[in-house]
């Protein structure tokens, strides 16, 4: 990975201040730049009102994708609602194109590990899991090696710092499906059932795990909870460059740049610097075409937002998603057409299969595409594309909406290139 | 058959939790790991270790990518087909791959050793096109660069990961 540095407002970087090219920054070296001094403060003196208080104020929102705001999420978790509860990281990141919480908890794990432990005081949470996918194998023995030294501290465990506070984590090891990163699936996923997303119910901080209160948030949103509550709610909103934003944001950059990596900036941070100043813009020869914003479940992002600030609500005033910002950048040599097909290769595989919309829609998404894309296309496709991509706004989950973005956006924005596979009835950019 | 010492271990964790089930992902991995995959048998074994029926368990092995209900070689090649891989020239990459070793997608080379699935992306999009091995990421691949880790693999010992 290339080194991560922080833009132009912000002088230091914050979730990313203890990287190292070769390896994470130990339980040591955490402490020593300040680390758990949070955690130390708020159960020693401070209450889970008043921690809750803190994240409402700071105006963090859920960077898992959806953007939710943190500190309402939290406070959904009622305080007369059942024990035990849970605290949950989603750290299952499978969303094509996206790695920061890689990144983050290969840097610094114990940012996690105290992020996850302050969510839980605030619910007062005694179990926690530390949901995360095969694929970050070797971060999930980083997790659990860095889990034991918190626990030795005294920062985990059995009447936290003295306190009658007791929170312990296990790390669950998904058996490896994109469905996984879904609430309700996880949920499913760590009860030991085929985790199929379930909705209808109370929301999972009523009913999670084995039903009772579950928080469950994103590994990047849990990292920036130490340094909210070390530097207060206004310090974190005054990170942002956008105006209704909070905190850094990990933008990970990917595709015809010459540097692609991830990088934390101030969220809101124009998607013209992220590509130019940061990724050190296009390759050499190359053009901008378009990117996909927030990873594959995102529409396609002409030249015409190019400049918009990368933030929840700016990309919304613009019809876009941030989603998990995984920005992946595409030239005017690629083929649009080819690469919603590798998309929907990816999404149909990935369908948990549980509801007819996506289980049957996606691989007849991915046909249309194939033939459009082999030569085989007729003008009839386009129609029968629009109309399969808008049928999945009626399954069961987010999934199908999410797979149907690029679809939409490529009839939308670029319907003449795939005109131009069927009159010539091949692929234009292949030889 | 279960050797009496993995029974044990998994006995003991499985006691030690409040609810079983959410140990089936771990179990069966730990099943797995000897053979390099999910027999009917133990199957069944981790089944009953965990109070589940075979068929509730089989119901999540086979919802898994990680989880093989066939016989695998040793080493499991997840090659990646994400985006960012396909960009960068990811099917050259498994063609020269399955070249290489003498397989499709799917099979496994005769001495046992490697078996090529692919792969949903594995979030080493910075350095695709990229694969796992055993639960270890391979970046920047060329064919030279994957002649080097085959060989490497078939020479030198190699800890098997858990989740491969």
């Amino acid at each position: 990975m290339n080194s991560p540095f922080v833009g132009d407002s912000v002088n230091e970087p914050v979730l990313l201040k203890n990287y190292r090219p070769d390896r994470a920054a130990t339980f040591d070296e955490y402490r020593a730049g300040g680390g758990y001094e949070a955690l130390t403060s708020v159960v020693r003196e401070g209450s889970p009102e008043q921690l809750k208080e803190v994240i409402k104020a700071s105006g963090l929102r859920g960077r898992g994708g959806a953007g939710f705001p943190t500190g309402t999420k939290w406070n959904a978790v009622r305080r007369d609602a059942p024990f035990p509860r849970y605290a949950v990281s989603n750290g299952d990141e499978m969303e094509p194109g996206t790695f920061k919480d890689r990144v983050l908890i290969g840097t610094d794990p114990h940012l996690l590990i105290e992020g996850l432990v302050l969510a839980a005081y605030a619910v007062s949470a005694e179990k926690g899991f530390m949901f995360i996918r095969p694929s970050y194998e070797q971060d999930a023995q980083v997790l659990e090696r860095e889990l034991a030294a918190a626990r030795d501290a005294g920062f985990l465990g059995k009447n936290i710092l003295g306190s009658d506070f007791s929170f312990d984590v296990t790390i669950h090891r998904s058996g490896g499906r994109y469905i996984c990163g879904e609430v309700s699936a996880q949920i499913q996923a760590i009860e030991g059932k085929r985790p199929h997303p379930q909705k209808g119910g109370p929301f999972e901080t009523e009913r999670g795990v084995w039903g009772l209160p579950t928080l469950m948030n994103n590994v990047e949103t849990l990292a920036c909870v130490p340094h909210i509550v070390r530097n207060g709610p206004a310090w974190f909103k005054g990170l942002a460059k956008s105006e209704s934003g909070a905190g850094t944001k990990l933008y990970c950059v990917t595709g015809m740049v010459n540097q692609p990596g991830c990088f934390e900036l101030p969220i809101g941070t124009r998607l013209s610097a992220i590509i130019d100043e940061h990724a050190g813009g296009m390759k050499p020869g190359t053009r901008f075409k378009t990117c996909l914003p927030g990873g594959a479940s995102t529409r396609y992002l002409t030249a015409e937002h190019y400049n918009v600030e990368m933030d929840f609500d700016t990309m919304r005033e613009v019809g876009h998603r941030l989603g998990t910002a995984a920005v992946i950048v595409f030239d005017e040599n690629t083929c649009l057409v080819a690469s919603t097909l590798n998309l929907m290769e990816f999404f149909a595989r990935e369908s948990c299969g549980w509801c007819t919309p996506c289980r049957e829609g996606l691989p007849f998404i991915r046909d249309l595409l194939w033939r459009i894309e082999n030569g085989e296309g007729k003008d009839a496709y386009i129609p029968m594309l629009r109309e399969m991509a808008r049928h999945m706004s009626k399954a069961y989950c987010a999934f199908a909406p999410g797979a149907a973005s690029p679809v939409e956006s490529l009839l939308t924005d670029f319907e003449d290139e795939v005109r131009e596979h069927i009159s010539q009835r091949k692929c234009p950019f292949r030889s | 058959m279960l050797e009496e010492r993995v029974r044990k271990a998994l006995q003991d964790r499985i006691s030690a939790t409040d609810h079983p089930r959410e140990l089936a992902v771990d179990v069966m991995y730990r099943l797995q790991q000897d053979h390099g995959y999910l027999s009917d048998e133990r199957l069944i074994e981790g089944a009953s270790l965990l109070g589940m029926t075979p068929l509730e368990l089989e119901e999540i092995a086979t919802f898994y990518n990680f989880i093989y209900r066939e016989p695998v070689g040793k080493f499991i090649i997840h090659a990646c087909d994400g985006l960012l891989c396909w960009m960068f020239g990811q099917e050259r990459m498994i063609d020269y791959l399955c070249t290489t070793l003498g397989v499709r997608i799917g099979e496994t080379t005769s001495d046992g050793l490697f078996t090529i699935v692919p792969t949903a992306c594995i979030g080493d999009c910075d350095h695709a096109p990229s694969m796992l091995i055993n639960g270890v990421r391979y970046g920047s691949l060329t064919p030279e660069r994957i002649d080097e880790i085959l060989h490497k693999l078939k020479t030198e010992y190699c800890e098997l990961a858990l989740c491969r």
